[in-house]
């Protein structure tokens, strides 16, 4: 059985993701902690309190974000 | 009359910025270091109590790529999320927020930068964006030139903290400027931190000998053969010209004055 996808923009790449993900469990598949990420849902920051909530839709642009070393 | 032990006459006050004390007036970057293992045991020896850190992408291709959290405490040290790598007033203003939503503080070093040889700051683009996010509430740390005149918009543009450059950033230059850095420090209330140039301790003590409240650093201490040990240089000479300011330095003079009596000198 093939399971249905959708095209999204992830940090800047055409990615194909498993269809009727929330945003939470996209990055369960990334295998991500929440907590140490930031995202950036078609160029808003989506609150945390609203990542089980929030779908991905085909088409959707999404930058995943976190600290790094800097000056 | 009464005495007060050496510990109290060599006492400092705490830099106060937006409020927050810190004992120490050093203040470090995170990047460029060999390893993290190393990053962190430099920071322990520079004895800063803020750190400074980017905001970047997640790197989707290679997860074990662990973000800068995975190594520093925020319970145990300040975290400064930066808006380094932005060239527009919009850009750092996102780069700002995104910062912010990671949830550990509202403060931010911002940094918008006009030209990539030199990274010499926007001056224009810093002030508005330096506006803006002050009236959002972030406590504004603003990295600009070693100009009153930007120094004092920025502060009218309700910046925190102005942090005039040293030299180029990565540079180790040193203290090109010691005039234009005393000049902002007299003429600013908000705190004044040197931020970018300073190349190794003498620099750091130098800059501190202007009276400015702290130094920001990153390269001289990553890129030092060790950087552990300069670190540890670092928070010495940070706190050396600190007191050598404090203490007032003596007059330069063009003639030479003799350190012992020049009487009772034998026939």
């Amino acid at each position: 059985m093939t399971q249905a996808t959708i095209e999204i923009t992830l940090n800047g790449e055409a990615r194909r993701v498993a269809a009727g993900r929330t945003v939470a469990g996209l990055l369960g598949d990334l295998g991500l902690h929440p907590r140490l990420v930031v995202v950036e849902h078609n160029r808003e920051i989506l609150d945390r309190a609203r990542y089980d909530a929030t779908e991905v839709r085909e088409g959707d642009t999404l930058e995943l974000v976190h600290f790094v070393g800097g000056g | 009359m009464t005495t007060t032990t050496i510990d109290e006459a060599l006492k400092d006050s705490p830099l106060v910025i937006a409020g927050r004390e810190f004992r120490s007036r050093l203040v470090v970057g995170t990047g460029k270091y060999r390893s993290n293992e190393e990053m962190v045991r430099a920071i322990e020896a520079s004895g800063a109590e803020m750190v400074t850190v980017a905001v970047r992408r997640v790197d989707l291709d290679r997860t074990k790529e662990e973000g800068i959290l995975y190594h520093l405490d925020p319970e145990k040290i300040f975290i400064l999320p930066n808006t380094a790598g932005c060239y527009t007033a919009e850009e750092a203003v996102r780069y700002a927020r995104l910062g912010r939503a990671a949830g550990l503080n509202d403060w931010v070093k911002l940094e918008v930068i006009g030209d990539q040889r030199t990274l010499l700051p926007d001056v224009a683009a810093t002030i508005e964006a330096a506006r803006t996010l002050a009236a959002e509430g972030f406590k504004v740390l603003a990295y600009t030139n070693d100009d009153v005149v930007t120094a004092l918009r920025l502060e009218d543009a309700g910046c925190a903290a102005v942090m005039p450059l040293a030299s180029p950033i990565g540079s180790g230059l040193g203290l090109v400027n010691p005039y234009y850095i005393r000049e902002i420090k007299s003429r600013l209330s908000v705190p004044v931190i040197v931020d970018a140039g300073v190349g190794t301790a003498s620099d750091a003590c130098l800059t501190m000998e202007q009276g400015v409240d702290g130094i920001l650093m990153n390269t001289a201490i990553a890129e030092a053969k060790d950087p552990v040990k300069m670190a540890r240089a670092m928070k010495l000479a940070v706190q050396a010209g600190r007191l050598a300011y404090l203490a007032g330095r003596m007059p330069r003079r063009e003639v030479a004055v003799p350190s012992s009596p020049t009487t009772g000198m034998l026939d």
